[in-house]
C-alpha cells in the first residue's frame, strides 16, 4: 500500500501537466521524506533543474507541526494540514490527526503514507484485542504495541512519529472478565497528577469522570487499572515516552515555546483550544513546512470530538489588522492577543 | 584504569570506520544520533557495602528535550539495577529484554542471578548482536549487591566490553567527572561521602558541560535492596 502510493506519486510527478488535478483526484496525501532531495532522472523537461541537497545543521525531521497535551478536561490534540514533499506543498488539506478508536486519536508526522498505514494497522490490532479480551487495551499498551511493531523497521527509511492521545478506562459495554485475566502491565505512572483507580468487576462503569481517589485495591489477581487521560509519544526510531505535553515535527520548537508558557492542568476547554490554536499558528508562521489549516481534536471520557477545520491565513490577516489598528490608535505598541 | 580507558577510546575510533560499512541500520542513524547519545550521563560509585548510581533525566530528540523526568534505570531484580543510555529505541528494547530474561531465570531456577552473572549475561547478549544485522548501540552500567561478594559495579559499552570498576561514568560528562572521581575516591567511602562526591561531579557538569541537565535520579543499592534518594536538581529549571 505504501509502496504503491510512492510509485503512483512518482508517476504523477513525471506527468507535469496533470500534477495538480491528480493530487486532488487521489484524495491521498502522499508526502515523501523531504530530506531526500533526489532528482527525478527520467523526468520531463519542466523539472530538469536539480537542487542539490544541502546538509542540514541538525536533523530537521518530519515537516509538520503536531502537538498534544493533557489538562483537566482530557486531552487536546492539534495539528496543521500541510503535506510537503521535496520543498513543495503536496497537499494543503491533509488530515494529520487520525482517530484510532472511539477514545483514542493519533497525531502523525513523518512520512504520510507510513503514518496512515501504521495507524490503521494499530487500530486493527486494538480492535482484535478488544474482541479477544473484552476490554480496550490501555493507551500505554497501545503505545508499546506500536513501538514493538515498528522496531523491526529501525534503520530503514520508515518514518513515523506519532503521539497517541486517549482516555483509558470507562468501558461502556461493561464486559469484564470475572476470572481476573492478567491485565497488561501498563507504563509507569510518573506524573503526580494521575491517580490509579481500581476497577471492581461488579462495578459497571459507564462514564468515568476526571480521576478520583481509588477505593479498595484488590491486590489478589486484578491489577490496578488506570482510568483517565493519557499521552504517549511513539517514534519509529524506538522512542516511547509518556508525558503531559508533546509537540512533534519541524514546527515543534516554535510550538513548544508557546505551550511551555501557558499550558497548565487547570485550563478550561476553551482556553486549551485557544492555546493549541495559537501554538500551531505561530509554528506555521515561522516554519515553511507547516501551514494552511489547523485541526483540533478533544478527547474526554466520552470519546473524541473534532473542532471544524480553520484556515490560519485568516488568523494572520486578523492579527495583522489588529496590530495596525493598535499602532494607529496610540503610539505605544499594543500586544495583540490571539483570542477565539 | 587510565590505560584501559585510553584503549577503549582508541578502539572506539578504530571500529567506527569498520562498522560504517555495515548494513544500513547503523550508518543511517549513526552520525546524528551519536551526538545526542553522548549528551546523556550515567555515573556509579561503589562503596564498602553499597553502590551509588545516578543518571540524568533528559529524554532528548534532536535539539528538543522531550521529557525532563525520564528514568534511565531498569530494575533487574531486588538488588540489581541496569542503567542504560544510547540510541533511542535500542536502550528500552535491550534493557527490557535483559530485565525479562533475568526474571525468567529466577522463575525457572528459584533463585536470582548474581550481579556478576547478570553482567556477563548482558555482555554476552551485546556481543552476540554486535556482529549481526541489528547491533544494539547502548552503553550500560550494571550495579548490584551480592550477599556473598558484596557490592559490584560493572561498566559495559556498545562494543560489549565489560569491566568491574570501583567507579565509572558514561557520556561526554564522563570526560569532565572521571578525574574528580579519581582524585577523591577511596574504597571505604561512607554513604554520605559518596553522595558528596556525586554532588561534586554534578556541580562540575552544571558548571562546564554545554548541555543543560537539570536533574538526576539517584539510587543506592545495599544489602537491604534498592533505595531511592533525593533527586539532585540544578537551581534554574
Amino acid at each position: 500500500m505504501a509502496l504503491q502510493d510512492l510509485c503512483n506519486f512518482q508517476d504523477v510527478f513525471l506527468d507535469s501537466v496533470t500534477t495538480e488535478c491528480s493530487s486532488v483526484h487521489f484524495g491521498k496525501k502522499t508526502g515523501c521524506d523531504f530530506m531526500q532531495g533526489s532528482p527525478f532522472s527520467n523526468s520531463s523537461s519542466l523539472f530538469n533543474f536539480y537542487i542539490p541537497p544541502v546538509p542540514l545543521p541538525f536533523p530537521i525531521s518530519h515537516g509538520t507541526t503536531t502537538l498534544a497535551f493533557l489538562f483537566q478536561g482530557g486531552v487536546l490534540a492539534a495539528a496543521d494540514t500541510r503535506s510537503s514533499c521535496a520543498g513543495q506543498v503536496a497537499c494543503p488539506a491533509s488530515l494529520k490527526i487520525r482517530p484510532v478508536h472511539s477514545h483514542m486519536v493519533s497525531t502523525t508526522s513523518g512520512t504520510s503514507a507510513d503514518c496512515a498505514l501504521w495507524v490503521r494497522i494499530l487500530s486493527r490490532e486494538l480492535r482484535l484485542y478488544q474482541l479477544r479480551h473484552g476490554r480496550r487495551l490501555s493507551i500505554s499498551g497501545a503505545a508499546k504495541l506500536l513501538s514493538h511493531m515498528l522496531h523491526p523497521f529501525k534503520g530503514t527509511k520508515l518514518c513515523v512519529a506519532a503521539i497517541l492521545c486517549g482516555w483509558d478506562g470507562g468501558e461502556e459495554d461493561g464486559r469484564h472478565d470475572n476470572g481476573g485475566t492478567k491485565t497488561e502491565l501498563g507504563g509507569c505512572t510518573e506524573t503526580a497528577k494521575k491517580i490509579a483507580k481500581s476497577l471492581d468487576t461488579s462495578l459497571q462503569k459507564t462514564q468515568s469522570s476526571s480521576p478520583t481517589l481509588g477505593g479498595q485495591q484488590h491486590l489478589t489477581r486484578e491489577k490496578i487499572r488506570f482510568s483517565g487521560p493519557s499521552l504517549f509519544y511513539v517514534c519509529s526510531d524506538g522512542t516511547r515516552l509518556q508525558g503531559a505535553l508533546f509537540s512533534v515535527g519541524s514546527g515543534s520548537p516554535y510550538a513548544y515555546s508557546i505551550l511551555d508558557q501557558d499550558v497548565k492542568w487547570e485550563l478550561t476547554l476553551d482556553e486549551a483550544t485557544s492555546i493549541a490554536r495559537q501554538a500551531v499558528y505561530r509554528a506555521t508562521h515561522r516554519d515553511a513546512y507547516s501551514g494552511n489549516h489547523v485541526d483540533i481534536f478533544h478527547i474526554s471520557s466520552k470519546g473524541w470530538t473534532r473542532r471544524s477545520r480553520e484556515d490560519l491565513k485568516e488568523e494572520y490577516y486578523r492579527e495583522k489588522e489588529r496590530r495596525e489598528r493598535g499602532m494607529r490608535r496610540d503610539v505605544t505598541y499594543e500586544k495583540a492577543q490571539c483570542g477565539d | 584504569m587510565c590505560a584501559a580507558r585510553l584503549k577503549l577510546l582508541l578502539c572506539n575510533l578504530h571500529v567506527r570506520g569498520r562498522q560504517s560499512t555495515a548494513i544500513s541500520k547503523l550508518s543511517y542513524s549513526y552520525s546524528s544520533a551519536q551526538r545526542i547519545r553522548a549528551m546523556e550521563y550515567l555515573v556509579g560509585i561503589q562503596g564498602k557495602d553499597f553502590v551509588l548510581v545516578a543518571a540524568d533525566n533528559v529524554a532528548a530528540s534532536s535539539i528538543i528535550q522531550m521529557k525532563h523526568d525520564y528514568d534511565k534505570m531498569f530494575k533487574l531484580s531486588e538488588k540489581i539495577l541496569l542503567l542504560c543510555v544510547g540510541e533511542a529505541g535500542d536502550t528500552v528494547q535491550f534493557a527490557e529484554y535483559i530485565q525479562k530474561n533475568v526474571q525468567l531465570y529466577k522463575m525457572r531456577n528459584g533463585y536470582e542471578l548474581s550481579p556478576a552473572a547478570a553482567a556477563n549475561f548482558t555482555r554476552k547478549n551485546l556481543a552476540d548482536y554486535l556482529r549481526s544485522r541489528t547491533p544494539y548501540h547502548v552503553n550500560l552500567l550494571l550495579a548490584g549487591y551480592d550477599d556473598t561478594d558484596g557490592p559490584g559495579l560493572f561498566y559495559m559499552d556498545y562494543l560489549s566490553s565489560l569491566a568491574k570498576a570501583p567507579f565509572a561514568a558514561h557520556g561526554y560528562g564522563a570526560f569532565l567527572t572521571l578525574s574528580i572521581l579519581d582524585r577523591y575516591y577511596k574504597p571505604d567511602l561512607t554513604r554520605e561521602e559518596a553522595v558528596d562526591l556525586l554532588k561534586k561531579c554534578i556541580e562540575e557538569l552544571n558548571k562546564r558541560f554545554i548541555m543543560n541537565l537539570p536533574s538526576f535520579t539517584v539510587r543506592l543499592i545495599d544489602k537491604e535492596g534498592i533505595h531511592d534518594l533525593e533527586k539532585l536538581t540544578h537551581g534554574a529549571k
